[in-house]
């Protein structure tokens, strides 16, 4: 699962929870690998990203790689700025491991790189 | 094949690529051809080259009833126009083509030697040449019993053609990672060109399964997301759809079916999630929402729930508690399926997934709909005599209100309610029939006997 998957998921479709919003990251194993660099996409995700968010993400694993903790100014044209948003965006990818709901503690499994978001009956 | 999708997918293209195509005459919607005109050779490269429903594109020369009437008309097209491409240092070849009917290699060439006429000068090639240029005969579209002389003949230089060779790459016979419902890339791509898929689009599939329609929306330049409720389907540790193939590969997967096409990099994640509880925050926007939602015959319309009361699930058997699933009706599923796409669609992104219907019950206000959504475009796959499917696509045409995100729309005819009454019935009526003739044997058996 890529950081900017995470940046976009909250668990506030369960019964108990409110906001739900940012999920916990354990990760067991992470991978990185090199994707393709687009800096138009890249400059178009930054804004709809939560970008305090997608730091701390970073950081807990161990993936920041020099990442500023404040968008830059005129960031459409930083392709310094661009290349390491990419990196943490796309080329982080938690392969086990968990999410973890913040408000109930609850544990959502990675195996594969594929989170297991199903809701038990009694969460619904 | 597909003839009622071609009108849709053109007006999508026209306005994806902001094409300016007029029909010469009115179109005729039964056959084949189209004549058409476009602003620029540019323009026409530009759209034909990413349609389906176009096998290719001539510059037409001359048309006419018939042979006679074409060369008089070749002869007399502007030689300035026909001039750039017969310079001594082009290659050339000459096609002919007759479409529903068929001809001897013998008539072929006798025909092809009746345009020695024009001022060709460069060498023949019949592998890439430079210039192709093509003979058309149309004898109606009845293969069986076509007529002894063409209706319309066309001659003309070729410019460019359709999908048909990625569609061929594309097969789901050669594809990694395939499930029993995985969609033809011929209409994936369609689907894909009903959504408008452009560069850095970011694209969800639902319903992903095994991610064909997110393979389709990556190649038309799209960051795909998918999500599916089954978690045996996207591990890929369902039963194998080929009759062949006894297990799975350890490395099917819908990024593996990425991977083949070199399109991992347009792939961002797939999670397995029950649609009726998605996960995504409420700001998320998508550009388009492709998608095959299940019907309930071939897969399951599920999501988790119980009918027991106060259930819950004990500490200990929590992280191994696999969660039960209950109905999830047709309407309920497109219910969603429209509020979500209300919610999470950008202004003007579109949402295009397949409906299924009882052909003699098919009326349009039976189809899902939402004050937020229009309806764009409307197209029949037949599937049974009584069954068919309709490739719908809407566009998102203004953000919801509070209540307009909780509507329900009960009027939605239920696909699945249907169809499994009226195979209980023929199935009752079946054995009815069969315990008749029984009986009427025993009888007839019986009296026999007695004689």
């Amino acid at each position: 699962m890529k950081l900017l998957t995470h940046n976009m998921l909250t668990s506030k479709c369960m019964k108990a929870v409110t906001v739900g919003y940012p999920l916990g990251i354990n990760a067991s194993d992470v991978r990185v690998s090199e994707v393709d660099f687009n800096p138009d996409f890249i400059a178009k995700i930054i804004p709809k990203v939560d970008w305090a968010v997608l730091w701390n993400a970073a950081e807990s694993i161990g993936q920041l790689e020099g990442l500023p903790k404040d968008i830059v100014e005129n960031y459409e044209n930083d392709h310094d700025f661009l290349k390491k948003a990419h990196h943490v965006l796309l080329e982080v990818d938690i392969i086990n491991g968990e999410l973890i709901c913040p408000e109930t503690g609850r544990k959502f499994p990675i195996s594969n790189g594929i989170p297991n978001l199903l809701l038990n009956e009694d969460e619904v | 094949e597909h003839i009622e999708f071609r009108f849709a997918e053109m007006e999508s293209l026209v306005s994806l690529l902001n094409v300016d195509m007029k029909h010469v005459g009115e179109p005729d919607s039964t056959a084949p051809y189209w004549i058409v005109e476009f602003a620029s050779e540019s323009d026409l490269k530009r759209l034909v080259s990413r349609s389906v429903s176009v096998r290719s594109c001539i510059e037409l020369w001359a048309h006419a009833k018939d042979m006679g009437s074409l060369h008089q008309k070749l002869q007399n097209f502007p030689k300035h126009l026909m001039e750039p491409y017969f310079q001594p240092n082009l290659s050339f070849k000459i096609e002919v083509e007759t479409f529903c009917r068929h001809i001897t290699q013998k008539e072929k060439i006798n025909k092809l030697e009746s345009f020695s006429y024009l001022p060709v000068q460069g060498p023949v090639r019949l592998k890439d040449p430079n210039v192709c240029l093509q003979y058309i005969e149309y004898y109606g579209t009845r293969a069986n019993d076509p007529p002894e002389l063409p209706y319309d003949v066309f001659f003309g230089r070729w410019v460019a053609s359709g999908l048909r060779q990625l569609i061929r790459k594309l097969s789901l016979k050669t594809r990694k990672f395939i499930g029993n419902t995985s969609m033809d890339p011929q209409l994936s791509l369609l689907m894909a060109n009903q959504a408008k898929v452009k560069n850095g689009d970011l694209v969800l599939d639902p319903f992903v399964g095994s991610g064909s329609l997110l393979v389709a929306a990556a190649e038309f330049g799209g960051f795909v997301f998918g999500s599916d409720i089954d978690y045996l389907m996207l591990h890929a540790r369902t039963r194998p759809s080929r009759i062949k193939q006894k297990e799975r590969d350890a490395d099917e997967s819908i990024k593996a079916n990425m991977k083949q096409y070199n399109l991992e990099h347009k792939y961002l994640d797939v999670l397995i999630n029950d649609f009726a509880s998605p996960f995504w925050r409420d700001c998320v926007e998508f550009d388009s929402i492709i998608t095959d939602p299940p019907y309930g015959i071939r897969e399951a319309t599920e999501r988790v729930g119980t009918s027991k009361e106060n259930y819950t699930v004990s500490e200990k058997h929590l992280s191994t508690h696999i969660p039960a699933k209950i109905e999830y009706g047709i309407s309920n599923i497109y219910n969603d399926l429209l509020t979500f796409s209300v919610k999470h669609l950008r202004l003007g992104g579109r949402l295009v997934c397949w409906f299924p219907v009882f052909r003699e019950d098919y009326q349009e206000s039976g189809l899902p709909s939402h004050p937020c959504l229009k309806l764009v475009a409307n197209s029949e796959q037949v599937l049974t005599k009584i069954t068919s499917r309709r490739l719908l696509t809407f566009e998102k045409i203004r953000h919801p209100s509070v209540t307009e995100l909780h509507l329900n729309e009960s009027q939605i005819t239920d696909f699945r309610e249907k169809y499994f009454v009226a195979r209980e019935e023929t199935r009752k009526e079946r054995r009815m029939r069969e315990a008749r003739i029984r009986k009427e044997n025993w009888m007839k058996a019986k009296q026999e006997g007695n004689d």
